[in-house]
Parts: structure tokens; sequence; C-alpha cells
């Protein structure tokens, strides 16, 4: 049983200014733009128009099929709905709100004390209702994970992993609401139908794993999996490996190999949604990096501009050379900082000139690093190579399919060539070519 | 506000750049150059800085004249040229140097498509030319303990059979190990001091420049072999006087480990050692010249291609991998 994943990378961490940081809440902000498309999927369609009042925690878009309902993350009115930048870089139709500073929360919120002997499908509508995806940066619905796991799995894995440098909102969410956590482990196993529970963790946070442990003899079914730190341990399938030994195939998806993994802040929110009627609306975002003056963890409302949340962190420094939405190895670079916090913002990353590696001219050198640590066993050289040719045969053979894009290729790179953009590219340019 | 950069993940990468590498390797090489002019001469000194000048300059034109960026500061044409210096004795005539150097850096790299596109190591091909070309010159080694004149023309050196040339007939050859090992002995720039060329392979795995796969598979092969069929009567005698002579050491550590002409699959590079030190032997014992790393190199770096698809790594999660 081979448990250790194969290749990943080490890069330094970067933790320390922020793992010390517990979440302070942000101020809310004047205009809360909450996109409609904040999960994989149909996007939803506005419930309310312009002119309308509307509470906090009270549903503006629901959409049919695979689509995950959206809540106001403040009371007031509705002055807006239109097409916002949002973090993918493309505008997305938003739901403009002018706060009113009340907080009134609306009466669809109800809680159910009785949360512990609900049955699996009442959890899964309730789910889906509050609006939950995955927190963690894939924004799938969760509902439709577990829903679609129901009887299939017999592990249900809580990823607290973290394994991008910088970011440390799940570290603090462990440290801060260990008990959200875990319940919202117990409700997830028992909708998906599952026998046991872990709860993975990296071994850089001592201070989390040691708060856990005296918590976990409450929890029988909840068992702690401390990882070594090497990323991209908290990756899915290199997760599954680590802590069960087993291999998702490729194609296939982790419930396949009985599992299902679900970020460990999505847990928690999914403890708060079921217990307390509490929709998603809110988040802990690590704010980093050297361009910014004082990194730390705010508890941020969804629909929060960037650039608010940039100020309340002291400013950005006149050294700033990109912002990310999410970690260095798989963040998406931002070009406005109008652009809102959503379900899925792990992040605010300001990094400088300094970290600046860029080159005029890549140039492949055959050295095989890419091959060493690619997580997923390819050869990231010759992908590169017949990507650029678009050779899509050879890029077949080479199981372009199986990239997850970590960027560890890239990141290890001496000739620094762009790799992950060209097989985001080739991926691309496949699928229009299958058409 | 001013404009923020935008560009694909990931947005961090590492310190180690191509023109890192090439110091790393730089460096590994000094303590056997500074063992090759300690032994040889400060001749042996000009005919380093010629080539590596040469390479230099040669590398610069042909990418001037074929409206390529010019990357001289990546260090690879520096690198090229101070390995085709360390394959050559020091008594070579300065514009045989020259020669090579034009012949590895335009032909054999320039030609190929430059840095990462050529299939032979541009340093040996560069040794393999001159020794079709001028085997007088390259394969005479001056004798030890004379000056040969650093300036000028050293046709006049008296040479003298290197440890390999004796083991050719058979026999022991009349230095001791303890000299070849330190190099105290006849022969190439680079070559003749074993103690010196592993202190630079250890300083490039420590650096995590190469990795011991090849290293010890080239060593590793030509020691099995050399042991189970030696042509003396204590077979770990001979066994040591075949690693420690000619140009094995410098071949293992910094010809076989030359990043663009080996395979990149972990399987790959042990094949591929244990090649080059297959044919190392076959050549050194049946070949026409005492030595065989130079071929053997160059002829395993025409099979990479084939290697690396034969070695393709396992899939995750299943069947065998696929190749290029």
């Amino acid at each position: 049983m081979k448990s250790r994943f194969f290749g990943g990378i080490h890069p330094p961490e970067c933790k320390s200014p922020t793992e010390g940081c517990i979440p302070i809440p942000m101020p809310e902000p004047a205009m809360a733009i909450i996109p409609m498309e904040q999960h994989i999927g149909s996007p939803c369609v506005p419930l309310v128009r312009v002119g309308d009042r509307v509470c906090t925690g009270q549903k503006i878009g629901d959409g049919s099929g695979l689509c995950v309902p959206v809540h106001a993350s403040v009371s007031g009115t509705v002055k807006a709905v239109e097409p916002r930048p949002a973090v993918s870089g493309q505008a997305v139709l938003s739901v403009v709100i002018e706060n009113d500073f009340q907080d009134t929360k609306s009466p669809e919120c109800v809680p159910h004390p009785d949360f512990d002997t609900l049955p699996p499908q009442r959890i899964i509508e309730l789910l889906r209702e509050g609006g939950l995806v995955g927190m963690g940066g894939a924004a799938f619905p969760t509902y439709q994970k577990i829903s679609s796991a129901m009887g299939r799995v017999d592990t249900l894995i809580a990823n607290a992993c973290e394994c991008e440098p910088y970011m440390t909102a799940d570290d603090l969410l462990l440290r801060t609401a260990p008990r959200d956590v875990l319940r919202g482990m117990e409700l997830l196993r028992r909708a998906a139908g599952a026998r046991c529970c872990i709860l993975a963790v990296e071994d850089n946070k001592r201070a989390s794993i040691a708060g856990l442990r005296p918590l976990l003899a409450e929890h029988p079914s909840v068992r702690l999996a401390v990882l070594p730190t090497r990323y991209p341990q908290g990756a899915e399938k290199q997760l599954i490996q680590a802590v069960t030994g087993r291999q998702v195939p490729p194609g296939a998806l982790p419930a396949d190999v009985g599992c299902v993994v679900c970020n460990a802040g999505t847990c928690a929110a999914a403890a708060r949604a079921v217990q307390f009627g509490e929709p998603l609306t809110q988040r802990i975002v690590t704010v980093a990096g050297d361009g910014v003056r004082t990194p730390g963890n705010y508890l941020v409302r969804v629909g929060t501009p960037f650039s608010e949340v940039l100020e309340e962190a002291g400013g950005v420094t006149d050294t700033l050379w990109r912002v990310l939405s999410g970690g260095p190895m798989m963040g998406v670079a931002q070009s406005s900082l109008e652009v809102p916090v959503v379900k899925n913002t792990t992040g605010i990353l300001c990094l400088t000139e300094a970290q600046n590696r860029e080159v005029d001219h890549p140039v492949c050198i055959r050295c095989g690093k890419c091959v060493r640590v690619c997580p997923m066993k390819l050869q990231p050289l010759y992908l590169y190579r017949c990507g650029q040719a678009d050779a899509f045969d050879a890029l077949d053979r080479l199981h372009l399919a199986d990239c997850i894009g970590c960027g560890c290729c890239a990141y290890v790179c001496p000739g620094r060539l762009p790799l992950v953009a060209q097989f985001r590219a080739s991926k691309q340019r496949r699928k229009e070519a299958d058409k | 506000m001013k404009e923020l950069s935008t560009a694909s993940s990931p947005h961090i990468k590492s310190a180690v750049s191509t023109g890192r590498i090439m110091a790393d390797v730089l460096i590994a090489l000094l303590p056997a150059l500074a063992v090759g002019i300690w032994v040889l001469g400060l001749r042996a000194l000009l005919i380093a800085l010629i080539s590596v000048a040469a390479s230099l300059l040669f590398e610069g034109l042909f990418q001037l004249v074929v409206h390529r960026p010019v990357t001289l500061t990546d260090g690879s044409a520096a690198v090229t040229g101070l390995l085709l210096a360390m394959t050559l004795p020091a008594s070579v005539p300065c514009w045989v140097a020259v020669l090579g150097a034009f012949f590895a850096i335009v032909v054999v790299k320039g030609l190929f498509g430059g840095l990462g596109q050529n299939v032979l190591n541009p340093a040996l091909a560069g040794r393999a030319f001159l020794l079709l070309l001028f085997p007088a010159s390259v394969v005479r080694y001056p004798a030890l303990g004379q000056k040969l004149r650093v300036f000028g023309s050293a046709v006049d050196a008296v040479s003298t059979a290197t440890p390999l040339h004796e083991m050719r007939i058979p026999a022991l050859p009349d230095a001791s190990l303890w000299d070849m090992f330190l190099g105290r002995i006849p022969g190439s720039i680079g070559e003749i001091s074993a103690l010196a060329l592993l202190l630079g392979g250890a300083y490039l795995l420590a650096r995590r420049v190469i990795s011991l796969r090849i290293p010890a598979a080239y060593l590793g092969t030509v020691a099995l072999l050399t042991l189970l069929f030696p042509k003396a009567q204590n077979a770990a005698v001979w066994m040591l006087y075949h690693l420690l002579g000619g140009g094995l050491m410098l071949a293992a550590f910094f010809m076989a480990t030359d990043y663009t002409t080996s395979p990149v699959t972990p399987w790959g590079q042990v094949l591929y050692g244990i090649g080059c030190g297959v044919i190392t032997v076959l050549l050194r014992s049946f070949g026409l010249f005492p030595e065989g790393v130079t071929y053997a190199v160059l002829l395993m770096n025409g099979l990479v291609c084939l290697l690396d698809r034969v070695a393709a790594p396992r899939r995750f999660g299943g069947q065998k991998g696929g190749g290029a």
C-alpha cells in the first residue's frame, strides 16, 4: 500500500505571518456584490429586482440543473442586477445590494435543533438550501457530491491540509471552531452513508492538531490523520492515496474508490447551515504576501470587494506586482480589485516584484525535474512540446487529461517554461478539436 | 492605481534557474581543473580558457547570424567549452581546441536547435570529431614532469602511455592506485584525478543538480563487468584500476549526466547508465583505442528517446504510462 504520493514539492511555507492571526471580523461592505455563479454548474437566476429589500441570509438567486442558490450576505436594498467583474476574470451577472448596516436576519433561516437525527435526504436538501459549495477552491455543489456518493462510499475525508503556501484560513478555522468542523463531518458522513470519517491535516499545523486531539474523544467515528507537509498534499487524488492508500483510476471519481472528500471549511459551514439555518454568506479569508501591510485572517462576508478587504488589512505597498485569489500555486491573478469575495475565496495574496521570476525566452533544457515532481506521474516536458505542436494523439498517449493543474512542474522548471498555461490551452484546444 | 500583472498560475517559482545550474557545474569542475593545472602545467589552464572563450564567441556569433536571442549568460556554452578542454591533452595545439569548440557549439548544438535540443553531448562529440581528424594530437599525452611550453606549439613534448594504455597489454599499470586516485598520472586535463572528480560529483549531488542514478548505474556496471572478467590476478585491483583510469569518472559525473542528452525518466536513466557501462567496457577491451567512454556515451545518447518511451512512468491509478 503506497501511502506517500509520488512527486510534489516543498516550497517555502510563508505561513508564519498569518498563522497566529485569529480571524478578525471584517466590517460589512457598503455595497455587496453577489455573483449569481459561485459554483461549478449552471448559474443562478436572480430572484430579486432593483429596489427590492433583502435581509441577511435571504435567497436571492436559484436555478435548475446542477445549481446551488446564492444568498444575501447583508441586509439592504437591491441597487443593481447587472454583470460585474468577478474572480474568474469574466463579468458575471451579480446582484448588488446597498447595505443598510442593520444586518436584519431573514426569517427563511430556520434552525434545526434535531440535526443529529435528520434523515440523509433531508440533510442533502438543507445542504443545497444553505448554498454549500466546496470552499477549498473548487466550488463543487456539496449536495450533489454527497448525493452521488450515497451508498457508494465508506470513508469521508475532511481536507484541512491547506497545502498552498501563505494560506492559513483552514488552520485558523480548526483552532477557532473545531467543533463546527467535527459536527459537520458527522453530518456529511451520515448523509453519505459512510462508516468512518478522517480529518486530514498537514503536520505543520501543530497548534491546531494539539487543540483537536482532546475533542476527538467526543466523536468516536472521527480519526485524525496527520500527513507530511508537501504540496499538493491537499489535492483530492493525492489526499485519498495518502490517507487510504487507494489510487483513483484515471477518469474516475473518488466515490469509485469508496471515498468522498470535503474541505474542512465546507464541513463547518454545513454544520452551521443544518443546525442553525445559516446559509453560506461569510468565510475566513487569509490576506497575505509582502504586498499588503498587515497580513492576517479576516472573517469576510461574501460580496465584499477585494479593495475593501485590502484597505482593512493596512492597504497595499508600492511594490505590489500581482494580486491573487487563492494561493500562489493555483490562485487566479486579478486585473481589478473591485471583484468580490465569493464562497470559495480562500485567500487574497499580494505578491511583490521581488518574487517575479519570469523570463523573456523560456527554454527547456530537458533536466527532467518536472517528471520527478509531477504527482500524477506525467512527463510535462513532452506534454509541452506536443502541446505547442497541437499533436492531440501524442497528448492523449501522454495522458494530458490526468493533469490536475497543481503547478509543481512550472515551479521547478529552471527554464521557466509556462507549462501550466500551455496545458490549460492544450486541454481547451483538445476539447474544441473533439467537437 | 498601478496596473496589476496577470498570468497563469503558478505565481511562485523555485530559485533554481538554468544559469544557477550551469554555475554549479562550472564550480564542480574546478577541483579537477586545478589538479590538471598542478600536474600538467599552465598550458592546461590556457587550453581551458581558450576553449571556454571560443565556445562563448561561437555561440554568440551563431545566435546573431540565425537571429535567435543571444543567451550567453545562461552559462551553457561556458560549460561545454570547459568540458571539451577537460577531455583534451594539455599538449594539444590551441587551434585544435578552437576547432573542437566550433564543432561542439555550432554543429552539434546550434544546428540542432540550440540549448535543450541537441541529440549528442556537444563536448564529447567535439572530442570525437577531433579524434577523427587529428588523432595524433588528441591521443598523445605528455609525460609527467616536463614543463610544457605555455604559448606556442607543444608538439615536441615527450609523450607517454597512460595507465589505460598499459592495461590493454593486458597488464597492471606502473602507477599505483593511490596515484590514480590523486591524479599523479598522465592523461587529459580533466580526467586524471578521481578524487577531484568525486569531490565535484559530490558537490553536484549536494546541490541537487544531478541524481545518483546515472553515475551509480554507470560506475556500478563497469565495476561489475571488470570484476567478473578480470585480466589480472587480483580481480578487485583490476576493477579499481578501471574505475579510476581514463575518463570514466569525468564521463560518469559530468558527461552522462548532461540533461539534454540523457533520459528524463528514472528507470530510463538507470538503463542509460548501464548501457554506457557495458559499451565502455566492451570498447576498452576490444576497441581500437584504450578508452571507450567517448563513444559509449555518444552511442547511448542516440538511444535516449527510446529509453524514455520504454521506461515511461506508470500512470497514476492504473495502466502503464505512454510515450511521446
